[in-house]
């Protein structure tokens, strides 16, 4: 079931009428996470979209600050992800703190050699 | 599920998403360079001149769109343009008499296939409900005025349904060849907030 996405290569203007696909790194990646959990058969992109329609609903019953949809898929991701044990959500969050404690001028690439063995316990 | 109280919170969703492809990549559950690879075709190969290409072909070409109107994804395929959330898609017409225009009111639903990933006001809270409720003001305010003769549909995407709207072929076009045709369609055109010019 792999995306048909092999299709004609760059073409033609208008493509993005000037707009970028995803303003930040993290978002481009937190979609691709979601394409490659689907492709891999853990959830549906139907199931995933009731996770995202419930992350749009609890933002727009309580909004706070400026409506990011990104971060919207991002916690649905996360949400999917628990449900379907493939990664808890404190997991996130302990591993997460982690990073975002490290120290200013660190790299946040996504290099996948940091060292967070402490911080969840999965195998 | 996420606990809603905590979002206020919650870490920064770059952190976040950076621990979760950590974790999953560390499961064997997904690889950096798939992932890199669904980002640049995503940013690169799929994308409004997709559906460009098929609004032309529609306008040049009768059967070919009675069979798009007919069956919106089997035409669409046929183009070469499929892939995920491509699998329900319908197409409406725009005439002298009716105006359609696509909203998806619960998320983003959107046929990526032929449109690419919908630009920021798509997925907007204000473009959601307000063109359910004022659909001819909100186009207005987005520049396309509508005579008060023409009736506006309005369509709600969802999982059952990814709509495109086939935008009505400019007059003083009648000379172009259909590539010609594809580079005047515009994404804005084919979600139903604007109408195709002549150039």
């Amino acid at each position: 079931m792999a995306p048909d996405l092999d299709i004609e290569g760059p073409a033609a203007p208008p493509r993005l009428n000037g707009e970028l696909v995803f303003d930040a790194p993290w978002e481009g990646r937190s979609f691709a996470m979601a394409m490659a959990l689907v492709e891999g058969g853990h959830f549906t992109w139907d199931d995933f979209r009731d996770h995202l329609i419930a992350a749009v609903q609890r933002w727009e019953s309580d909004p706070v600050g400026e409506y990011r949809y990104y971060e919207r898929w991002q916690e649905a991701l996360e949400s999917i992800v628990e449900e379907r044990a493939i990664a808890s959500e404190s997991e996130v969050d302990a591993l997460a703190a982690a990073y975002q404690a490290r120290p200013p001028g660190h790299d946040h690439g996504h290099d996948h050699d940091h060292d967070h063995d402490d911080h969840h316990h999965h195998h | 599920m996420a606990d809603p109280t905590k979002n206020k919170d919650r870490l920064p969703p770059e952190v976040r998403a950076e621990a979760l492809e950590s974790l999953l990549a560390e499961r064997g559950l997904i690889k950096s360079e798939v992932l890199d690879g669904f980002i640049n075709r995503m940013v690169n190969d799929v994308g409004p001149m997709n559906g460009a290409k098929v609004v032309a072909k529609a306008w040049v070409d009768e059967d070919y769109r009675a069979q798009l109107l007919a069956d919106g994804t089997g035409a669409i395929k046929e183009m070469g343009f499929a892939g995920p959330q491509g699998e329900h898609i319908v197409v409406v017409e725009n005439s002298d008499a009716v105006h359609n225009v696509v909203v998806c009111t619960l998320c983003s639903c959107y046929p990526w296939p032929v449109l690419g990933l919908p630009p920021e006001w798509y997925k907007d809270p204000a473009y959601r409900s307000r063109m359910v409720r004022e659909p001819r003001t909100l186009l207005g305010e987005m520049g396309l005025d509508l005579d008060d003769g023409v009736e506006v549909r309005v369509w709600d995407s969802s999982a059952e349904n990814r709509y495109l709207v086939l935008p009505q072929r400019p007059e003083g076009t009648e000379s172009l060849a259909e590539d010609e045709l594809a580079a005047l369609v515009t994404r804005d055109a084919m979600v139903g907030v604007a109408k195709v010019s002549a150039g």
